[in-house]
């Protein structure tokens, strides 16, 4: 006897139900509302179902706000930089650590992973709470740098600092860029690496020829799995500057849906944020695909 | 000198300068952690320097520890309570779809599975934004608050539990439901009695994964929050880390660190002990850094 044709359909409907229901019917809402027209009198938003009605209003006033100099332009420009030096400061910390416990952990290598994987159980609020505290006025940070003589007077670093939310970024994504380079370079095989000394390349050339190419779907994957978060970031600027000088698009978004009564246009902004984010996801899923697919084989 | 061309000449020598960079993450990452924790247990009032030894904003203090300060209070319960539930449904749904989704091979297999997918690489704040936006204008038989929170939870946790029993199964293989089905199991039976005590330990995994994942959710927690009363911890945190005045608020995030810490220690010492009486080898620290359970 073997499982019936329907039998696999069936047990894995409810849990189906439920991504329907509260995952692709939600994702479709933001698209009706960003399409819908505005009630007359209250201004709230009315959804608008069908997509032949649909009005573009919305997107207008977004596709406005882009031109140079206006103000979502510039806060998708200072998104993409923030991400950008975030993610390249991170691959440039996070690459040579995950290097180092793959292949030279040895016997600490147990505690070295510990390391790795506690910030996952530590929640991100907490993390950057530990940060406010550290960066206050009469907080370690400046009296260490003080002391070091590196500066004469405490500094706000918790005033609208673009470092301060780019060092809050990089603390707090990291530990999710770390643990898929940790497993790429982990499943390397050691003799390839062998290999390549023995016919003659040096250190460098194996790492530059053997290592490096080895490990890209690790630096791709983590680099995708950190960038998509950031992107839909508020909460690390509200908490490490708190001025609208370091508004991310996240920031706009929050403001838009929940602070005010335009929740038309936040909601073609997270439209157009999806869009620019699509290419990510759609090659991470294509690769986890492959993957596991592999994996099956 | 022959000391020195001999380390240059090892291929597999520490690299010492990497050794010190690798020390100064560690130090980097934990340290601020260590210290939020400490001030948290400080007599005076400062948040950002050690002052002394006290659980007074834990519970000594009248009125402002986290334990006579009722929104925190009501905030540890908020975040335990939505925990508690999303590991009750989230878990049970997600081993069901797992399942599901790496046996069946029909028409719609594909679409299902990258249907399911999508919610790991979709942002939170798109998701939050979206549930938000359909619990308000959509679904007015749910409204905004725990019942609305906990939908969001489960929704964003279920593709996590997919992976992990869906990875603990392609390693398990079809034989033993096979061999129980020859055997004259029913379909169900054999699921019943073959497969699920196999999949245990990505049962723990995901029970741990989903209760982490929970208690630490800010964004889903913060757009589906009706009031003051159903504030979780994060959310906690983010309106009062710029202004409270007192170390309680780091009472509370180490208190939730602490149930976090607990938690998953539990976890992997059942997995521990379930896969020494399995006879595997290997590191289990290892496996469960790359999510093989």
């Amino acid at each position: 006897m073997r499982y019936p044709r329907w039998f696999w359909a069936a047990f894995g409907a409810p849990g189906l139900v439920w991504v329907a229901l509260f995952f692709v019917i939600p994702v479709y809402t933001i698209l009706a509302i960003a399409m819908g027209q505005p009630d007359p009198i209250f201004q709230d938003p009315i959804p608008e179902w069908n997509p032949l009605q649909w009005d573009v209003g919305a997107f207008e006033t977004v596709f406005s706000g882009f031109g140079p100099g206006e103000a979502f332009y510039v806060v998708f420009l200072r998104t993409f930089a923030y991400v950008a030096i975030a993610l390249a400061l991170s691959l440039a910390i996070g690459y040579p650590v995950a290097y180092f416990i793959a292949r030279h952990g040895g016997r600490w290598k147990t505690l070295l992973l510990i390391g790795l994987v506690a910030p996952f159980w530590i929640s991100y609020l907490m993390r950057m709470l530990a940060w406010v505290n550290l960066l206050q006025d009469d907080g370690y940070v400046n009296r260490a740098l003080m002391w070091l003589n590196v500066i004469d007077a405490p500094r706000a670093w918790l005033d609208g600092r673009p470092s301060t939310v780019i060092l809050g970024l990089v603390y707090g994504y990291i530990p999710f860029l770390i643990l898929p380079l940790y497993a790429a370079l982990d499943r390397i095989d050691r003799s390839l690496l062998e290999a390549a000394r023995d016919l003659g390349a040096g250190r460098i050339q194996t790492f530059r020829r053997v290592t490096l190419p080895l490990s890209k779907p690790g630096i791709l994957a983590g680099s995708v799995i950190i960038t998509l978060p950031m992107f839909g970031d508020y909460y690390t600027p509200d908490l490490l500057s708190g001025s609208p000088r370091t508004n991310m698009i996240g920031n706009e978004i929050y403001l838009f849906i929940l602070q005010g009564s335009q929740r038309r246009v936040g909601a073609a902004l997270v439209i157009v944020l999806m869009l620019i984010l699509l290419v990510f996801m759609l090659y991470y899923l294509v690769s986890t695909t492959r993957a596991s697919k592999e994996l099956e084989a | 000198m022959s000391g020195m061309r001999r380390w240059l000449a090892n291929p597999w020598g520490r690299p010492r300068f990497l050794a010190l960079l690798t020390v100064l993450y560690m130090v980097w990452s934990i340290a601020p952690i260590l210290l939020a924790v400490r001030f948290s247990f400080n007599e005076g009032r400062s948040r950002s320097t050690a002052q002394g030894w006290s659980t007074r904003w834990y519970w000594d203090e009248p009125d402002l520890s986290v334990w006579n300060d009722p929104s925190l209070r009501q905030a540890l319960f908020q975040s335990l309570k939505l925990a508690g539930l999303a590991m009750a449904i989230a878990v049970p749904l997600g081993i069901a779809l797992g399942v599901a989704l790496t046996r069946w091979r029909g028409r719609g297999a594909g679409l299902a599975r990258s249907t399911t997918l999508l919610p790991l690489v979709t942002p939170e704040l798109v998701l939050g934004v979206a549930l938000f936006l359909t619990v308000i204008h959509l679904f007015h038989f749910i409204d905004l608050g725990t019942v609305a929170q906990l939908v969001g939870h489960v929704t964003f946790s279920l593709a996590f539990v997919v992976i992990i029993v869906r990875g603990r199964l392609l390693s398990i293989g079809k034989e033993y439901e096979e061999a129980a089905m020859d055997l004259g199991a029913s379909p169900v039976q054999a699921l019943r009695l073959a497969l699920l005590p196999l999949l245990m330990p990505a049962v723990f995994a995901s029970f741990m994964f989903v209760f982490a994942i929970s208690i630490d959710d800010f964004v889903i927690s913060q757009f589906l929050s009706s009031s003051a009363s159903t504030e979780t911890i994060p959310i906690k945190i983010y309106a009062n880390a710029r202004g409270a005045p007192t170390p309680a608020l780091n009472a509370l995030a180490s208190a939730m660190l602490f149930a976090t810490l607990l938690a998953v220690a539990l976890a992997f010492l059942i997995l521990r002990v379930t896969r020494r009486s399995r006879g595997e080898r290997g590191s289990a620290m290892g496996d469960f850094a790359n999510l093989r359970v």
